[in-house]
């Protein structure tokens, strides 16, 4: 979907939620989707539209902080909860995940569409497994986000980099630009 | 991000992708992120359900009675002309009288959401009279329906060649479409500026064709229109030609309303009506001596361009050109057609011909290595081009030995993938395994690098220094996701002596450089990046003047001045100033800070009519080893192994390339593998979204994946001893072919007969065949 909702519509329901830790109060179309009222309502673009059937991962957040995908949610099934988007995804580290700066390092977003999305999962994964990954473990969480350009292979380097990273267990270059 | 600025020139080093920042933050945006103007419309398209019919009625009057509607336009509407096309102009932007294939748009319907949109375009009324349809090459071939006549290119007396042949392969292969799923798919928005122009944000690989057929669409010339591209969540050839008709949508609702306008396709929406790679048919006659050398080749092209022209001509074209991919063909005769059906127009696609004409000439060589009990990679690397005369290509254009690096990838990558002892480990495994079994492929490549439309290699840019010591770099590529503006950040860095943190690459547009050629047959980075490098040389040699007048050096010690990290230095005396105080001195001196940059791609030329000449300015090269298993009772399979070896020349941004080759290879196999376009027999799509239509997914990439960049191996009279790099990978990934055929015949004696996509029913049809022996 495109284009902003009439949320002035009078079926439209106030919807009370935790947007990246702000709360939120926005009237939404009962029909409209979480990613719909993201992007167009309030302008949170980093989610993506890929393919609007829950196939491409593009438009995956986290609510609650498990993964979800906002093209499947409807907006009214957010009421109270949280929900992180990529925008919000460094807050908790003073700005710049882990996985942000190795997914740089890596150069493992080409046209980056994909990638948001890719981070949420990610995320997700790490946060369940307090400890480095196996790249089998990636490819496992990262099976329902769909890349066409990288061949995945940086994409995973960058997830175990993040992971090993967050755990002490770096890549040298990551290690010692993490002590800078 | 944590990569620090290198404060040297950063040519040939790891960089941070341009907008690696942007694209981990989410603030990276595409067309459909742009924030929308008060009063926008969305536009959506009334298609049609048929593949082939006659309009016998249309009638929008109960859609434009619907709410939030503000237009609903028929072909009549176009105040320009209604025909549209990226070569000839044989499409019509809406249809008038006749649709040709299921998806064709009739009507565009402007309304304020996309929703109502939507709703009003489905009660817009259009009668149909189906006609009879062709819906594969064969039915073509059989009407006769052909897109141009035949192209044919010859050479010696292959019929003798055929008739002395110790073994002679015969056959037919087909390869089948891919779609393009660029996870972004079309978007276009169009602002209505003064005085009857537009501004038109694109995702475009081809932001002039935009702005010349939303002009010639409009009647205006094309400075009453500017198209911008922010940048691409991939292309991959989908939006080389077939962006244009949703920008002229979007262009033409603008015009009509007076209001912005956006036309955004949805996944299903974008898979109905877009165009893909060509499915062809090659039918193949091949002679070999006893000792596998390759004496002659007889093929038959034939390409489903689908519904018009497009760039199918081309395509074909390239096909033919790389018929012979690595090997010397001394007798020769190759001809192409290609044929008209009722499908979406066929497309540019990563390739662009050249996988589908290789696809027929590694089918020989497998089919030949079964006949004549030869090891597939020895009967490869016997074959390659060589010193003279093994050194002409079918076309007649030298593949010039000194530049030749089959031979030396290939025997690099034999040691280093150790193909040899793993063909042995391969067999042994397979003894002790009923049900799964592996094989191995080795692929080698070569493919010819320019437009093979010689005019369209020519590139601008166009560079703004700024008194402060900042830049703004224009050129005329777009970016996809290739990394083009990263690299084109890097030769302006270099070429300035600045850091890439003090350059911006601004959004490509038209109104900065004119009669930009599409971002496509991988020479984004060959044609932009000298037209780059000569925009900015020319600045830096206005300020070396400048730089010795505040280091008072004479015009001699004026010539040893060096521009690096940001610093103007004159190494004997150690002298330095600031690249940013000479900028502004440069102002002060009243002189000019802005340059443009163009580069044409000298000696290119081919005759169409005598099927001879220099379609290309060189050769890349790269060569894969693969491995896979393949499960005999699911048709599964994996991929366990890839070893490439590639060749870039001396790489811009080795980061980049590496991404390119990695991507494009994981792409290949794809197309060859899980990637099967399907539609109904009445030419319906069916493959219309990730649910039915499988492009690798995390699980699909080699679970071991070794890419290394051919060391030492500069490439002459390319910007700085680059190559281009995001097609040739692609063809790597008929290796995959030849591993999983390798596998099958370990499940029994007879030859391998493997039908592409190589799906599981595909494998395990082949399976059975060669079990049933």
């Amino acid at each position: 979907m495109s284009g902003p909702s009439p949320a002035s519509a009078p079926d439209a329901i106030l919807l009370r939620t935790s947007i990246n830790g702000d709360a939120v109060s926005v009237a939404v179309e009962p029909h409209h989707t979480l990613l719909e009222v993201l992007r167009y309502q309030l302008d949170l673009i980093g989610s993506k539209q890929g393919c609007d059937k829950g196939d491409c991962g593009a438009c995956t957040v986290q609510i609650d902080g498990k993964p979800a995908l906002a093209c499947l949610t409807l907006a009214v099934h957010a009421e109270g909860r949280a929900v992180t988007t990529v925008e919000g995804l460094g807050d908790a580290h003073g700005g710049c995940h882990p996985l942000q700066d190795a997914f740089d390092r890596h150069d493992a977003a080409q046209c980056g569409f994909c990638t948001p999305g890719i981070l949420m999962s990610a995320d997700s994964l790490l946060r369940r497994n307090p400890r480095p990954v196996s790249r089998d473990e990636v490819r496992e969480a990262l099976a329902g986000n769909l890349c066409r350009c990288t061949g995945y292979t940086k994409i995973l380097d960058a997830v175990v980099d993040a992971s090993e990273v967050m755990h002490g267990h770096g890549s040298d270059d990551a290690k010692k630009e993490v002590a800078q | 991000m944590k990569i620090q600025p290198t404060p040297r020139s950063p040519l040939h080093q790891p960089a941070l992708h341009e907008s690696g920042v942007r694209h981990v933050t989410g603030e990276a945006r595409y067309v459909d992120d742009l924030p929308l103007p008060p009063g926008a419309l969305h536009g959506v398209a009334v298609t049609s359900p048929h593949a082939h019919a006659t309009i016998t009625r249309r009638c929008a009057d109960a859609a434009r009675a619907m709410p939030g509607v503000h237009a609903v336009l028929f072909a009549e509407d176009i105040p320009g002309s209604n025909l549209i096309g990226p070569i000839v102009h044989d499409e019509e932007l809406l249809a008038t009288t006749l649709v040709h294939y299921v998806g064709q748009a009739v009507a565009v319907v402007l309304a304020e959401s996309l929703e109502s949109a939507q709703r009003a375009a489905a009660a817009v009324e259009v009668d149909y009279e189906p006609l009879p349809s062709i819906q594969s090459i064969e039915a073509a071939i059989e009407a006769e329906q052909f897109i141009a006549p035949v192209h044919v290119i010859a050479r010696g007396d292959v019929e003798a060649a055929l008739r002395q042949a110790a073994v002679r392969v015969t056959g037919e292969v087909a390869c089948g479409a891919q779609d393009h799923f660029y996870l972004e798919t079309q978007a276009a928005l169009a602002l209505p500026e003064e005085n009857g122009c537009l501004t038109v944000h694109s995702s475009t690989q081809h932001p002039t064709e935009v702005q010349n057929e939303v002009a010639t669409v409009l009647g205006l010339g094309a400075h009453a229109v500017v198209c911008e591209v922010p940048r691409m969540g991939g292309g991959f050839g989908g939006k080389e030609s077939q962006a244009t008709p949703f920008a002229c949508f979007a262009a033409l609702g603008a015009h009509a309303t007076g209001r912005p306008c956006k036309v955004w396709l949805d996944r299903d929406t974008d898979m109905r009506m877009t165009g893909k790679r060509h499915p062809f048919l090659g039918k193949y006659e091949a002679a070999f001596d006893a000792d596998g050398m390759l004496q002659g080749l007889w093929v038959k092209l034939y390409s489903d361009a689908g519904f018009s022209a497009d760039l199918s001509l081309p395509v074909l074209d390239r096909a033919l050109f790389h018929l012979d991919n690595a090997y010397f063909v001394p007798a020769l005769r190759f001809e192409g057609l290609a044929c008209r059906t009722n499908r979406p127009s066929n497309t540019a696609f990563r390739g662009f011909g050249g996988p589908q004409g290789m696809v027929v000439i590694e089918e020989v060589m497998n089919r030949a290595a079964h006949a004549l009990k030869l090891d597939p990679a020895q009967l490869r690397a016997k074959n390659f081009y060589g010193a003279a005369p093994r050194d002409r290509a079918p076309y007649g254009q030298e593949v010039p030995a000194e530049h030749n690096r089959l031979q030396r990838i290939h025997e690099t990558l034999m040691r280093s993938s150790d193909y040899a002892a793993r063909k042995q480990a391969a067999a042994a495994f397979n003894a002790g395994s009923a049900w799964v079994k592996r094989g191995l492929g080795y692929q080698p490549v070569k493919f010819g690098i320019s437009f093979t439309k010689s005019i369209l290699n020519q590139a601008g840019a166009l560079v703004l220094v700024y008194a402060d010591g900042t830049v703004q770099l224009n050129h005329g590529g777009t970016e996809m996701g290739q990394g083009l503006h990263t690299k084109m950040l890097t030769v302006c860095a270099h070429e300035l002596g600045v850091g890439v943190e003090s350059i911006r690459v601004m959004t490509t547009a038209t109104d900065k450089v004119p009669n930009t050629s599409a971002t496509a047959a991988s020479s984004g980075s060959d044609l932009n990046g000298q037209a780059v490098a000569a925009a900015a040389s020319e600045i830096r040699e206005r300020l070396r003047p400048v730089a010795a007048g505040l280091l008072e050096l004479s015009e001699d010690e004026a010539a040893d001045l060096r521009f690096e990290g940001g610093v103007i230095t004159h190494p004997n005396s150690a002298k330095s100033v600031p690249f940013a105080d000479v900028a502004h001195q440069a102002w002060v001196q009243r002189v000019s800070l802005s340059a443009t940059g163009y580069y044409a791609t000298p000696g290119v030329g081919y005759d169409h009519a005598t099927g001879s000449g220099t379609p290309f300015y060189y050769f890349a090269y790269g060569a894969v080893v693969c491995e896979v298993e393949v499960n005999g009772l699911t048709g599964e399979h994996r991929m366990l192994r890839a070893d490439i070896l590639h060749d870039v020349g001396t790489s811009l941004v080795p980061t980049i390339d590496r991404g390119q080759v990695e991507g494009g290879f994981v792409q290949g196999v794809g197309w060859l593998t899980c990637e099967e376009v399907l539609f109904a027999d009445d030419g319906r799509p069916l493959t219309t979204g990730p649910s039915t239509y499988k492009i690798p997914a995390f699980g699909d990439a080699p679970l071991d994946f070794r890419v290394d960049l051919l060391p030492k191996a500069p490439q002459p009279g390319v910007v700085h001893g680059s190559k281009a790099v995001g097609e040739p990978p692609f063809m790597l990934a008929i290796g995959a072919v030849t591993a999983l055929r390798d596998a099958i015949a370990a499940f029994g004696e007879a030859e391998v007969v493997l039908s592409l996509p190589a799906t599981p029913e595909a494998i395990l049809r082949a399976v059975e065949h060669v079990r049933a022996g």
